[in-house]
């Protein structure tokens, strides 16, 4: 599994090139350089503009291109090691150097740079910039850290464990199988709570855990939990951060159904629209007589998450109605292998 | 099972101890019936009820005698401490015995004001235990309860002709302080409270807003403002919902006035 947080390891990372925040990086650091470089070369202040102009026209394309073609081949250049990565990637941008050195030579009378210089110059930055990320992914390995240390306080409350056992309890003389079901639903979803949880898992994965937590609570609540799914739609191969959506159905069951004296639906929308993934949950919600504190705990949590996976792609918003709770998540449709 | 031991029967009266069971979660409620039943060899206990929260609980409470109440904490639309408040209204408040899944403040408090309470998944021996210490229990002080809350009360409670009776706060239009009582006015009647309006203001001070020195008005029952009286000393009254009657507003208080009518 390529996007999870274990893709900022020590051990070396490829930027994702699909990514706006390394996109802008590379625009910046190689204006920026071309910039530095310009300036020291030309003769005085006037001249600065004019050679900028020249620079720009061989460099722009040549970024324009090789952008691209990262961009294109960034799902095979995360597949593959490290250091083959690497050699990839320089190899990409002397391909360009040279093929836009002859162009440029040829049809524009652009004949003052020399081969050897270009192609140096090209790969001197190249290296230049991979190390830059590579310090970067180093740079926030704390994050990762904290990523784990977050992943394991997304807990499920106590509450609803000591509750669960009751249940269980109570099931045991009545219906020994229904609670020898709950008791394996309890120990999976214990399971999934103590794993890692730092690679992304497919959609569907969560929806299981989901639906084990909620048989759970079903059995607590009874006909006062209703839940409403909405996942005709759902791209079942969509990768989403583990525990993405688990802890939000149990604030939903916290704040919207325990709450409340007559019966609650929950619903959970999800749907893919082109290459972006929804997800979309609605609880009821009585803003009188209920805690708020850990709410926002989970939330946090969670935005946290989505960002350490997709940084400013994935986007989450809360919204409190007159008697409804919701939760919108939007993110980039990554699919997952089958 | 471990063995009984007959030390602590000794104590125990010899009529079955009734035992009014309350809980949100149909299973806790089986669960503590399970348990009751086990126990009832060595210590008499008979179950009178089961009430899934507060307000029916205090209904059965009246309806049937009961020496001990299981009081689950969280519960919708009154929870355990709340309910505890209200059933010391009753001419003969039964024992009780708080029932909670939590394991933090909650627990604390109950420490500190030495109630009884145990932890779910409960055992059955710590049930024992409780149930036998009931007989000794001291009465519940009101004001100790009320100082847990951490919710304000979703009813006012009042003893009329032996019965407790439950004012839903949402009902209320407003509360006025007269000689030793607090008049609570809903749509359909009055009742008279043994309780003080500055506390009451203190408790609901979110919903209810001071009108006069002795009076709190619903906010969501205000409907407007008029002047009454004669020309030259006419005075503000609050027209309220659901009642004829106006409510005057104190000069002092005329900022509540205006603070309406920029809504």
């Amino acid at each position: 599994m390529r996007y999870s947080i274990n893709q900022i390891s020590p051990i070396g990372a490829m930027p994702n090139f699909c990514q706006w925040a390394t996109q802008w990086r590379i625009l910046l650091a190689v204006h920026g350089l071309m910039a530095f470089m310009v300036f020291a070369y030309s003769a005085n202040w006037q001249h600065w503009g004019q050679d900028m102009m020249r620079a720009a026209q061989l460099v722009e394309p040549f970024l324009v291109m090789s952008m691209i073609v990262l961009a294109g081949g960034n799902r095979v250049l995360q597949t593959l090691h490290y250091s083959t990565a690497v050699v990839a990637v320089l190899l990409i941008e002397l391909f360009w150097a040279i093929a836009l050195h002859l162009v440029a030579q040829r049809y524009w009378g652009l004949a003052s740079e020399s081969m050897p210089r270009m192609v140096a110059v090209v790969l001197l930055v190249t290296a230049l910039l991979l190390f830059y990320f590579h310090l970067l992914a180093h740079a926030r390995s704390p994050a990762v850290a904290e990523a784990r240390l977050q992943a394991l306080q997304a807990r499920i409350r106590p509450h609803f464990l000591f509750n669960s056992i009751t249940a269980v309890l109570s099931l045991i003389r009545k219906s020994p199988q229904r609670a020898e079901v709950a008791l394996e639903d309890m120990a999976s979803l214990f399971r999934q709570l103590m794993a890692d949880n730092l690679d992304l898992v497919p959609i569907a994965k969560e929806i299981e855990l989901c639906r084990q937590y909620l048989d759970l609570e079903q059995l607590r609540l009874g006909e006062r939990l209703q839940i409403e799914w909405r996942i005709q739609q759902m791209p079942a191969d969509a990768l989403i951060p583990p525990l993405a959506l688990q802890p939000l159905l149990e604030n939903a069951v916290y704040h919207g159904i325990e709450p409340a004296e007559h019966p609650g639906v929950v619903v959970i929308d999800i749907y893919s629209v082109r290459d972006r993934l929804h997800v979309i949950l609605r609880n009821p919600y009585q803003s009188e007589g209920s805690h708020h504190g850990g709410n926002k705990m989970a939330v946090a949590n969670i935005r946290e998450r989505l960002f350490l996976h997709f940084e400013r792609q994935a986007e989450m918003v809360t919204r409190v109605g007159e008697n409804t709770y919701e939760v919108r998540m939007s993110m980039p449709y990554v699919r997952g292998k089958q | 099972m471990q063995t009984k031991t007959v030390e602590d029967q000794e104590s125990a009266t010899p009529a079955p101890l009734r035992v009014l069971i309350v809980d949100d979660e149909q299973p806790a409620r089986s669960r503590l019936r399970d348990l009751l039943f086990d126990l009832s060899e060595s210590l008499p206990v008979v179950v009178v009820g089961e009430a899934a929260h507060g307000r029916e609980a205090i209904v059965m409470a009246q309806s049937n005698v009961v020496d001990v109440v299981l009081l689950d904490v969280r519960m919708p639309v009154m929870d355990g401490v709340e309910t505890a408040q209200h059933l010391q209204r009753l001419p003969k408040p039964p024992a009780v015995i708080f029932t909670t899944a939590y394991t933090h403040y909650a627990v604390q408090a109950f420490e500190v004001n030495a109630l009884d309470y145990l932890l779910k998944p409960i055992n059955a021996t710590r049930l024992k235990d409780a149930l036998a210490r009931v007989a000794h229990a001291r009465a519940l002080r009101v004001d100790l309860l009320r100082a847990m809350q951490v919710n304000c009360r979703s009813f006012l409670s009042v003893l009329e002709r032996g019965n407790v009776i439950l004012i839903p706060i949402s009902d209320i239009v407003y509360l006025r302080a007269e000689l030793k009582y607090v008049t609570v006015r809903t749509h359909q009647r009055e009742y008279l409270l043994d309780e003080s309006l500055v506390q009451l203001e203190r408790e609901f001070g979110e919903r209810f807003v001071r009108v006069h020195r002795n009076c709190l008005i619903a906010r969501a029952a205000i409907r407007g403002f008029e002047r009454a009286g004669a020309e030259g000393d006419s005075a503000w009254q609050a027209v309220l919902e659901g009642i004829t009657e106006r409510v005057s507003v104190s000069r002092r208080q005329h900022h509540v006035i205006r603070s309406f009518k920029r809504l």
